[in-house]
Order: C-alpha cells, then structure tokens, then sequence
C-alpha cells in the first residue's frame, strides 16, 4: 500500500515498513522518526548508519550485534528507541523488522 | 585416495554420508565422519517428551546404525579445523588430512550467555527442552507440578526450529487441561520478537489460536538477566515477567570447534553461501544444516533439502563445474497446535508461509497454514519417515529441495 511521507508517496506494508528500501532517504527517515514521537539526533543517526551497514551485508539485526557494534551500548539503544528498539530502529530505518518463520 | 571428511553426525552430517557413499566412486574417495557422541537423537522429539507424548527411548538410537558401512566412522572429539593445511586435529592426535570437508556441527543451547540462567534452579525451576537432558528433567517436573505461572520464553535469535516455542505453548495447554488443571496454570508467552507470529499472513490466520487458549503474550522482551532468587526474568527496559515455572530456550551457538578453529561469527556460525552452500571460509569447505549462518531456519526440513543440492554440488565442485545456485531457503514443518491438531507451513528464503494444500495442488491432503488432524498424523508420521528415510538420504516422495509454489494462495506483490 502507499503512504504519503513527508512530500513523498511510498510503498509500505501494513506495519508501515518500507517494501523498497530505495525509496528512503534522511527526510522520509525524520518523518517516520517524527510518527515514533522521536527526535533525531546525531546519535540516533550513528545507529540508522550501522543498522543500514548490516542490512547491506545481509546480517541480521539483533541485541547481542548492538552490545558489540561499537556505537551504542544496550541501554542507550532502548533510551534513543523507547519500547521495542529493534522493531522502532528498523521502521526508521526503512528495512524490514525483525521476524520468525511465521 | 581423495579424502572427504564429515564433522558432526547428527541430522546433516549423517545425510551427507548416505548421499555421498553412493555417488562418489569407491576406489577414488574415502568418507570419514566424526562424531563425540554415540546416540543419535531425533529431535523433534523434544518437544513431545516433557508431555509424555514420546517415551525416551522413541527419541534416540544409536549413531553407528545409521552410518554406512564403508563409511569411516570416528567417535572421538574434534580439536581443531586447520584451513590452511587442509587437516583437521582430532583430540588424541591424530591428524585427518581431507580434500573436501563438509561441516554439520550443529547448533547448541548456551544458557550461560544470560546471568542466571544456568544457576543454582537450572533444571529446578528453569529448564531448556532443546537438549534430551532438559527435556526429560523437565518431563519428571511437569508430572509433579501443582501450576502456577508458566512463562514459555525465547532468548534470543536465532534458534533452532523458531516455531518449538509456540508448539510447547499450545502443547502445555492441552497437557493441562487433559490433567483437569488448566485453571490453576497461567501461560505466558515471551519473546524478543515483535509478536508469537511475525509475518502478516500467519499473524492473521493463526493469532486466533493464542486468543483461544489463553496464553498471554510478552513481545519485544529483550531478556538481561534471570533473578533466580524472585523468579523472574528481566529485560533491557527493565520490565518484569514473574514465573513459577520458566521454560527458556536459551541463546543458540554453532560448536565451540568453530570458534577455537577461527571460523565463525559472533554466534560461532560459519558463514555460508546461501544458495551453493560452500563456506565463505575455504572453497573446499561447505556447510550444512543449522551450522550454518544462512538466513533460512534451522531445522531438519532445511537440513534435508540442502543436504540434496549441497550433494550434488559437491559432485560439481570434484569435476571442476560450476556450483548451482539451487538452495532457496525451503523449509517444511508441521506446527502441533495441541488438542491433536496440528498446522502445516512451506517456505523459503522470500515466500512468506502461505495456505494452500500441499504435496498435491489443489488435492492436499495436507492443509497449508490451517489446523487439522490429518496434519497431526503427518507430524506423528514423521518420527518413522525420520530414521527410516531422511537420514537415510532416501528422497521423500513429492516433496522437492525448492518450494513450489503451485497450490498456494500467493499474492502477486504490487512492483
């Protein structure tokens, strides 16, 4: 389905995450942050910056990658994404959430 | 001689070795396999032994029953995988040298990853039933439990068969009721995952059945620790979820040999190519199964279809051809839903489960992503396909290494 984001229409699905990753950019990524009730910081833009790096190299995303990215310990990922890091990260990041098989 | 050798003998590696010993020519190539343990466990027996569905002795044989006879079989720890030597060091010494190896080390629970966990109440009143042990100790508490909070909980991701968890929910549902004490057992279920089900489809076919068992659901729960000492498991937002009884199914972690040998990522999975199944470490090392870091699920259905093209590949890569690009991420798995009922899901790497009838189109007689008693009797049916066919290596009838799509309700995504 389409959702105007921001000035642009995007494809999403029915969680409201992106289908094509093409189609986000730093404006999309504010808008949807916005929605989230959260401010980007420079901080919340280290973590978008790492997240898109693993989905690149197709590693999924998970707590125990963020305790040894680097960039942010555990409690800071949970402060800057408040309720449901990984599922709120991922929306903002424009990739899809982590899932099961079903 | 040419040397193949086969590290770990469970589900994959004792596939490989039946594939292989017929199609690789006896004068030119010796197959060893390697393996500590003696028994043979059919895992997805796991999940039934704490109800006392399956008895322990219907969940393991003997290994050596299944390995071919002209097949070396070491039982014996392995100490070492050396790439750059084309070796590989056993534990007392001795050294196999191999031109081809095949890794199929499996996965295996690490409850000491979360604090807590593994302490004092480990198999008291915290207990895994991923491993045979956990099972039956867990087996021997649920038939004295007088009830109380059930917490059904999931560490993190990945883990072997993500769908076990749900099962042992709705499983422990109907052990309960069937003893005339559901009322006084409250069913939680906690996962780190955003809900029990995570794709759209399945999410709306089957969230029904949650609702109608009353089993709670706790999501995006990020555990930190477990307070053994107040019952109850706390996560990274600081919430708290108190239990009387927690079954975890702690982190899942590829062998310590990955790790001491410097193959593998953070979780001591080796990374794979996922559609040839050749490691990214060596050319002439491929790995199966739930050793792998393929984005496919871990589990024997998996196991089976890889273990058919990565044979194959395997023939391709000894004449020099080029390796196909042929695994799909298929998996097939019953999902016990309890009361003797049970689900049926197909998928692949990008094919979310969907209904259908599967093998036939349109005929069935299995139901795709519905509940029903004849896909019960599939999953009961599957102990025997188990030992007397998949490990075997004898193909399953109508059922292919890539997931068809015929007889599925796929809808065409909008581009």
């Amino acid at each position: 389905m389409k959702k105007v984001i921001g000035q642009k229409e995007i494809d999403v699905n029915e969680e409201g995450y992106l289908v094509d990753f093409k189609q986000w950019d730093r404006e999309v990524c504010e808008c949807i942050a916005g929605e989230c009730n959260i401010v980007m910081t420079e901080k919340h833009w280290e973590v978008i910056e790492y997240i898109h790096d693993k989905h690149e190299n197709q590693e999924p995303l998970s707590i125990r990658g963020i305790k040894k990215s680097g960039v942010i310990n555990i409690k800071e990922f949970y402060q800057l994404f408040p309720g449901g890091p990984l599922k709120k990260a991922t929306l903002i990041a424009g990739i899809p959430k982590p899932k099961s098989c079903i | 001689m040419k040397n193949l050798v086969i590290l770990g003998a469970g589900t994959s590696g004792t596939m490989m070795a039946n594939h292989l010993v017929s199609k690789l020519p006896k004068k030119e190539w010796k197959i060893t396999i390697i393996d500590q343990y003696k028994t043979h466990y059919y895992q997805p027996g796991f999940l039934f032994l704490p109800f006392d569905i399956y008895t322990s002795k219907q969940v393991k044989k003997k290994g050596a029953k299944f390995i071919p006879k002209s097949v070396r079989y070491i039982q014996e720890k392995i100490e070492l995988i050396e790439p750059s030597k084309n070796k590989v060091l056993l534990e007392k010494g001795e050294e196999l040298p191999y031109d081809i190896l095949i890794i199929a080390t499996g996965t295996k629970i690490a409850p000491e990853e979360i604090e807590g966990m593994d302490g004092p109440n480990w198999y008291k009143n915290i207990f895994d039933f991923y491993t045979y042990e956990g099972a039956k100790a867990l087996r021997d508490k649920l038939r004295e439990w007088e009830g109380g909070k059930l917490v059904v909980h999931i560490t993190e991701m990945p883990i072997k068969c993500p769908v076990a968890p749900l099962e042992f929910a709705f499983l422990a549902d109907s052990y309960f009721k069937n003893k005339g004490m559901r009322e006084k057992v409250d069913i939680t279920f906690v996962t780190p995952l955003g809900g029990a089900f995570t794709k759209p489809k399945a999410t709306k076919a089957l969230h029904y059945l949650l609702e109608e068992k009353g089993i709670k659901e706790v999501t995006d729960f990020n555990i930190e620790r477990v307070d053994y000492e107040n019952n109850k498991i706390i996560d990274y937002a600081e919430t708290e979820v108190p239990y009387d009884l927690l079954v975890t199914v702690p982190t899942n972690m590829g062998d310590a040999l990955i790790e001491r040998s410097g193959l593998g990522d953070d979780l001591n999975y080796v990374p794979t190519h996922k559609a040839t199944l050749q490691s990214k470490v060596h050319e002439n090392i491929f790995a199966i199964g739930d050793a792998t870091d393929l984005p496919a699920s871990k589990a024997g259905s998996v196991a089976h279809f890889e273990a058919e093209i990565l044979t194959e590949n395997i023939l391709r890569y000894i004449k020099g051809e080029p390796l196909k690009e042929d695994f799909d991420g298929h998996a097939n798995c019953f999902i016990e839903t309890g009361d003797g009922k049970a689900l049926l899901i197909d998928f692949n790497y990008t094919q979310e489960p969907v209904e259908g009838t599967f093998p036939f189109p349109g005929v069935g007689p299995l139901q795709l992503l519905k509940e029903s008693r004849t896909n019960h009797m599939g999953k009961m049916a599957f102990r025997w396909v188990y030992w007397n066919m998949l490990i075997k290596g004898i193909h399953i009838p109508f059922v292919s290494a890539q997931m068809s799509t015929k007889g599925k309700q796929i809808e065409q995504v909008e581009s």
